[in-house]
């Protein structure tokens, strides 16, 4: 009985109350647990792709047209390969080269890395209570994620003006089109969200409203959503581009 | 009033350490994928070019979430809270990598 009392008192025990197991804030810990349903959403996107690949052919050389000065043989009958689908660039064309295969999503890969990096130096910043860096690394990351969206505007013109839609696919079965769309479209208005987000978060930097509050967790906060959008984009690069 | 406030705010001088680190983990999330362009050129397409690209990816992944979103950091059992729930995406992609070998073969290619 005595012992009991000691620990209620104590707040020793885990089932006392008092303490934060996650030893995680209420907001934190709701945006991780948002995170992790928003990581099931993509992976059913990402997996849905892997079925529909699988379930069509594979281009296999010894059996399809072959690839002569790289152009690939477009065909419904089977999967195009994604090396020969996504290599243009832009303004490369009047350069004289028109295959650049990967090397314009690996730039767009290079910049989201880019604005995660900024974010958590935001981050950092912020635990220092230091709001002139904090304005400057969260509009570097601002700018990256603009920069971002831009390069996905102009490959999805690109693509557009190619003659894919939802229905239509020039580059081989429909499928692959629609899925481009629905994948890429889900994920940029992810980022698109994420930029607002972040300029919500520069603007309130600036008014000094966290500064007043003492703390800038809310920098955190949405550092990990955005971390989240880089990451989804890893598995977007490697099951969408390279794969 | 709030300029009364902010003048009262003490900022900490800069963490050299966290900032080296920061960076670090940014050159080798720019190593790796350098490397997956590299292998995406030189090795022929295949099973072994298809585990090799999702181990980096993972890889990848694991750096990201671990230091950039700070879960290695947290607690283990708000950690585990969110790693083991995803178990339930890996049995998704055997069973629908499944059936679209089952697909593949009824319609017929």
């Amino acid at each position: 009985m005595s012992t009991a009392t000691t620990e209620i008192s104590s707040n020793s025990n885990v089932w006392s109350g008092g303490q934060s197991p996650f030893k995680a804030s209420y907001g934190k810990l709701m945006m991780w647990f948002f995170l992790l349903s928003d990581a099931f959403t993509f992976s059913a996107l990402l997996v849905t792709y892997g079925m529909i690949r699988y379930s069509h052919a594979a281009y296999d050389p010894s059996v399809h047209t072959a690839i002569v000065d790289n152009v690939f043989p477009f065909s419904t009958n089977y999967w195009p390969l994604p090396d020969f689908v996504f290599n243009s660039f832009p303004f490369a064309h009047d350069l004289g080269f028109d295959h650049a295969p990967l090397v314009f999503v690996g730039i767009m890969t290079f910049i989201l890395i880019m604005s995660s990096v900024t974010m958590v130096l935001a981050v950092e910043a912020g635990h220092r209570m230091d709001k002139k860096a904090v304005e400057k690394w969260m509009l570097w990351t601002i700018i990256g994620g603009l920069t971002f969206l831009g390069c996905q505007a102009w490959e999805w013109t690109h693509f557009i003006h190619a003659g894919s839609s939802l229905s239509s696919n020039p580059y081989g079965p429909s499928d692959f089109a629609a899925l481009f769309f629905f994948i890429t479209g889900f994920h940029g208005t992810h980022v698109f969200s994420g930029v607002v987000l972040n300029f919500m978060v520069y603007y309130r930097t600036v008014t000094g409203m966290y500064e007043r509050r003492g703390h800038y967790e809310m920098v955190e906060k949405i550092g990990l959503y955005w971390h989240f959008v880089d990451l989804v984009w890893v598995f977007v690069f490697t099951f969408f581009y390279l794969i | 009033m709030s300029s009364e406030e902010t003048s009262n705010v003490q900022v900490m001088p800069a963490d050299k350490a966290k900032i080296k680190q920061i960076w670090k983990v940014a050159g080798i999330l720019g190593l790796i994928t350098s490397i997956e362009f590299i292998i995406a050129f030189t090795i022929p397409t295949g099973y072994f070019k298809l585990t090799v690209f999702v181990g980096l990816t993972i890889l990848k992944a694991a750096y990201i979430v671990g230091e950039f979103m700070h879960l290695k950091h947290e607690s283990k059992s708000l950690m585990w809270s969110i790693l083991l729930p995803m178990i339930f995406v890996i049995w998704m992609l055997v069973a629908f990598r499944y059936e679209s070998g089952a697909i593949l073969d009824a319609r017929g290619w």
